[in-house]
């Protein structure tokens, strides 16, 4: 039994290469949310009965130890609660299942492409996080896992409601699928906003990531689907990659924009940030955000050719509180982290220049 | 404002309390108000469950029509959660309330989904047991015609098969309660 996550400092799957269309595209996510039958969901079930299906997933998944890859099997309350929070911060776990224990774990592959979380809101959520643009691809990832893990245990299932969950917004399917987009020329031309009401408008749910409230942060979206049943989870990923895809086409354009009619100002700007970024002191995590955003904008339009763009992805995760004080192997205040944020980029953007 | 508790930082917690008719006001950081217990934190931020409770008891009336009693008395059998505590929380306490609560989550899932019916995968398990219920339904009724019929022969052989897919179908549900 391993109790501790000691892979922190290393990239995740989703971090470690660009991907499709992975200029725009950050990660693309599918969970599946499954419950076992009859026994309470978790936020009900007594200590014994969260136990037992602990017990029971974690027995599953040593029988199919050959077919799930090579994965490890955390128990939540064994893990320190800043590893915790490093995974939440990594997607690779929810803010609810490192928060709320009951008997939680989460089985890791390896390459912290799959996760498989036990005792969340259900019983069972299987996630898959992929770079760039890849919905279909971590669907069937998902549905192999779901349909590995259904051999060994009893889902709840009925023939008119499909999956039961635990809240009536995931019964059905039980899918959500979502990608994290990096918009910063949509949100420069100020079109930002104009287009994410339309999203909202056919059945997608967008917010800004690692925001405060409903303010985007780093010019990041998340856009994923809310309707779980009446359409198959074919069609729910086909939807979101359709308009996915019509954004991402969109966001280019305006880039094309500002590179061939706006050269200068641009240019100016993605370089000051990166000026900013890499010599700065202090940095909270909040202009960190701000300024990688303008940095991974010049290097996605080859205004800035010193920097790699999966640096700035797995930057925007190390730079976070709990992986930034794994990194430096120290308990950091805040005052503590924003000078240990910017020693971070310093070292890193130097590394990547010489590199 | 500074902490009047700590007079180090600032005050985000401002709390006014009436005791028998007298106001008092006091001006707090968090901390100091964690530590001397004047509020509650780890109170549940506004959430999607909050919202799904405006959208339940409406419509509850044909339902009542169809299950023939009201939806205040519902409830289930296996985790004990009554429908009215489901309005209240939004979620439900196991899978067997989606059986308990029946007609009344038609209108709620019409609400939220659009739509009432699942469409895609099915679990292979399930699969195989929707399959068993369907073909013991027709055997059912192919045996009441053929003793209508009074075709007795063959109505003993249909018989026969019903007995083993009935066995068969108990062997599973056993081996769902004890999986």
């Amino acid at each position: 039994m391993v109790n501790d996550y000691k892979k922190i400092v290393q990239p995740s799957k989703w971090m470690s290469a660009p991907g499709p269309d992975g200029d725009v595209v950050l990660s693309s996510r599918v969970r599946l949310a499954r419950n076992l039958a009859k026994i309470p969901f978790p936020y009900l079930a007594s200590d014994s009965q969260t136990a037992a299906v602990a017990e029971q997933v974690y027995a599953a998944s040593q029988d199919l130890d050959g077919d799930l890859g090579k994965m490890t099997y955390y128990r939540m309350q064994e893990l320190p609660s800043l590893s915790r929070q490093a995974l939440v911060e990594k997607y690779l776990i929810s803010p609810l299942l490192a928060k709320e224990s009951h008997n939680s774990a989460v089985l890791l592959r390896d390459d912290e492409g799959v996760s498989i979380m036990v005792n969340e809101e259900d019983h069972l959520r299987i996630q898959c996080l992929l770079p760039g643009l890849q919905l279909e691809e971590a669907l069937q990832e998902a549905n192999r896992y779901d349909e590995l893990l259904e051999q060994r245990l009893d889902y709840a299932y009925d023939e008119r409601w499909g999956y039961l969950t635990v809240c009536p917004t995931n019964v059905g399917t039980g899918l959500r699928a979502s990608v994290m987009l990096h918009l910063p020329a949509l949100a420069v031309t100020k079109q930002l906003n104009r287009i994410l009401s339309a999203i909202a408008q056919v059945g997608l749910a967008v917010r800004g990531i690692y925001g405060e409230g409903s303010e985007t942060t780093g010019n990041l979206v998340q856009i994923s689907n809310q309707v779980t049943l009446g359409q198959s989870a074919e069609e729910i990923v086909s939807n979101l990659f359709g308009v996915t895809r019509q954004i991402v086409e969109q966001e280019k354009q305006v880039r094309q924009v500002l590179l061939n009619e706006d050269r200068d100002r641009t240019a100016d700007r993605v370089n000051r940030a990166y000026g900013v970024l890499s010599h700065a002191r202090l940095l909270s995590s909040q202009e960190a955000m701000q300024l990688m955003s303008d940095v991974r904008l010049g290097v996605d339009l080859g205004l800035i050719e010193e920097v790699q763009g999966d640096l700035l992805k797995e930057l925007l995760v190390l730079q976070r509180p709990a992986n930034l004080q794994l990194y430096t192997n120290r308990t950091l205040n805040a005052l503590d982290r924003d000078r240990e944020r910017a020693r971070l980029f310093r070292q890193k953007l130097t590394q990547s220049k010489q590199a | 404002m500074l902490c009047q508790e700590c007079q180090k930082n600032q005050a985000t917690v401002h709390l006014t309390k009436i005791v028998n008719g007298e106001h008092s006001e006091q001006h707090l950081c968090e901390q100091c108000a964690r530590e001397k217990g004047e509020f509650v934190f780890n109170h549940q931020p506004f959430s999607i469950h909050h919202l799904l409770t405006g959208l339940m008891n409406i419509d509850a009336q044909p339902a009542d029509k169809l299950m023939g009693f009201t939806s205040a008395k519902v409830q289930c059998n296996n985790c004990g959660l009554t429908y009215a505590q489901f309005g209240q929380i939004g979620r439900f306490g196991c899978s067997e309330c989606y059986h308990a609560f029946g007609e009344w989550l038609v209108p709620l899932m019409r609400r939220i989904h659009g739509s009432t019916q699942h469409v895609g995968t099915v679990p292979r398990r399930a699969e195989g047991a929707v399959k068993l219920r369907r073909s013991l339904e027709e055997l059912r009724q192919q045996l009441q015609h053929l003793v209508e019929q009074e075709e007795f022969e063959k109505a003993a052989e249909v018989r026969d098969r019903i007995r083993e897919l009935e066995e068969q179908e108990q062997e599973q549900e056993g081996g769902a309660a004890n999986g």
